[in-house]
């Protein structure tokens, strides 16, 4: 530890390689929005109770605002950034803007990494189990249906 | 949260070693830790990662048949492991009750027996609370305590223990595996977590200076006849106002051996000794669990807010036996059914 406590971090974000030098209470969420200027990654709660900061974090998805970036050293991190592009939407993308599945978008980056980690999970079955499963995602617009709807149709797409 | 020094354990004897302080803790997936950080309930000097250290993560069979869960496997691969989804179904689904995908993700083993209470008293730093500051009292018992105990509260805590996967734990006998300075140890799991009495800021037996290393579960067949039922204000992401890990061994409809644990009603994970022995060799009827329902909650005493938690409770009790002799009544996220 040097004298201003900072940490070097290794970590590749959306495919590419990535070194910060933090403090180790800096938040992987904070992390993400401040230092490296993703801000696609929302912070709802900061307390673990919204699922808006959901990324996935080698593979699996996760809340950023629970992660301490100092703990994910050499991690793979995947964020709404490193999903799809304008030209070429990821089909939950697709799917979200088909079936009106946000509103004010603020928690719709939480619910599109996590509705990936879930189907890369391979789980859900029946749409309640897709409902339990993505119940980590708040959404106070209302948009629950739509983005069921959504996730519903790429999940019976990929069958 | 505060300044704190980051260490990161290369293995269980360096992390052994460095945990001597009180002034150190470990964290693992952090999804409580580093909530309470954030409120400034837990402000530790220095902070020991201890995810490298890989042999904590196995989940594996012994030579006798038991199954130990390392300390570090997450909540969720413990959930969908196909050892633990076979043989010990009533744990993967109370593990499914609990929290979000997200966290499940994160969360390890050893750091769900270790999560604090979420009382609302405890998690604010600016009023008192005998947990967080030994002496200086228990807003709760005046206080809104719609979450808090019915049983086992002492004058100086009425605080309830929230995990899911412990009620099951507790239900099947697992045996807590500790390492530490003085060697190694273990702890039957109705040991482990203590009732507040009058040390309410200890809430188990596990010493500053010992790490949990794995959870062993006994080499007993309970995967025909189980359920765990949890209910909440929500059908998911909330905490349990009452929730029962029941779980029997049959001989044709009698009662051979039961297992009933509840949650949401005290300082850890509520087993009674007679209830069991009360449904031991009786016919599964839904008198008999009413029976043994009263026996469980006979010395239930509630605060002004969760009176209606022992009639609860006991409903709660009853129906879960009912589920659990019919699997296919099990609804997602422990919902009641039937």
């Amino acid at each position: 530890m040097n004298e201003k406590n900072l940490q070097k971090v290794q970590m590749t974000i959306n495919g590419s390689p990535q070194t910060l030098e933090i403090k180790p209470w800096v938040s992987l969420l904070d992390a993400l929005r401040h230092h490296l200027h993703l801000t696609g990654t929302k912070k709802g709660c900061d307390h673990g109770q919204c699922g808006a900061c959901t990324v996935l974090v080698d593979g699996k998805r996760v809340l950023s605002c629970l992660t301490l970036a100092v703990m994910k050293d050499g991690a793979d991190t995947k964020t709404i950034e490193g999903i799809g592009s304008a030209e070429n939407l990821h089909p939950l993308q697709q799917a979200f803007i088909k079936h009106d599945a946000f509103q004010c978008g603020y928690c719709t980056p939480g619910q599109i990494c996590s509705a990936i980690g879930l189907l890369d999970e391979g789980k859900a079955q029946t749409r309640e189990e897709v409902q339990d499963l993505m119940s980590g995602n708040l959404c106070r617009c209302g948009a629950n249906r739509g983005i069921m709807n959504a996730i519903m149709e790429v999940k019976n797409a990929e069958l | 949260m505060n300044d704190f020094s980051y260490i990161k354990a290369e293995n269980l004897e360096h992390a052994t070693r460095e945990i001597q302080t009180p002034e150190t803790k470990i964290v693992a997936g952090g999804t409580n830790l580093i909530d309470l950080m954030k409120y400034f309930v837990v402000n530790p000097e220095s902070l020991m990662d201890v995810n490298a250290i890989s042999e904590l993560k196995e989940i594996k069979t012994t030579e006798s048949g038991s199954l130990v869960l390392g300390a570090l496997a997450s909540n969720a691969e413990t959930a969908y492991h196909p050892a633990v989804e076979e043989k010990y179904p009533l744990l993967s689904q109370a593990i499914l009750a609990g929290a979000s995908a997200q966290i499940r993700n994160m969360a390890s083993n050893g750091g769900n027996l270790l999560q604090k209470t979420r009382c609302y008293y405890f998690y604010d730093p600016h009023v008192p609370c005998n947990k967080r500051i030994p002496g200086s009292g228990c807003p709760a018992k005046t206080g809104f305590n719609r979450m808090h105990a019915i049983l086992g509260h002492s004058e100086d805590c009425i605080a309830v223990f929230p995990s899911d996967m412990c009620v099951a734990l507790a239900a099947l006998n697992a045996v807590v595996h500790i390492t530490g300075n003085s060697g190694n140890r273990t702890v039957p799991f109705s040991e482990f977590h203590l009732l507040p009495g009058n040390t309410p800021h200890i809430d188990n037996v596990l010493k500053d200076n010992e790490i949990i290393i794995g959870i062993e579960l006994p080499d007993e067949d309970f995967s025909s006849q189980y359920s765990y039922l949890k209910i909440r204000e929500r059908s998911s992401y909330a905490f349990a106002l009452i929730s029962v890990a029941t779980a029997f061994k049959m001989n044709y409809n009698v009662i051979s051996e039961a297992r009933i644990a509840l949650g949401g009603v005290a300082h850890k994970p509520w087993r009674n000794g007679d209830a069991e022995t009360y449904l031991k060799g009786k016919p599964a009827s839904e008198e008999h669990f009413a029976k043994a329902a009263d026996i469980i909650l006979k010395d239930a005493s509630a605060f002004k807010h969760n009176e209606y938690k022992i009639k609860l409770a006991k409903k709660a009790i009853v129906r879960n036996c009912k589920m659990a002799l019919d699997l296919s009544s099990h609804r997602v996220g422990a919902k009641p059914s039937l």
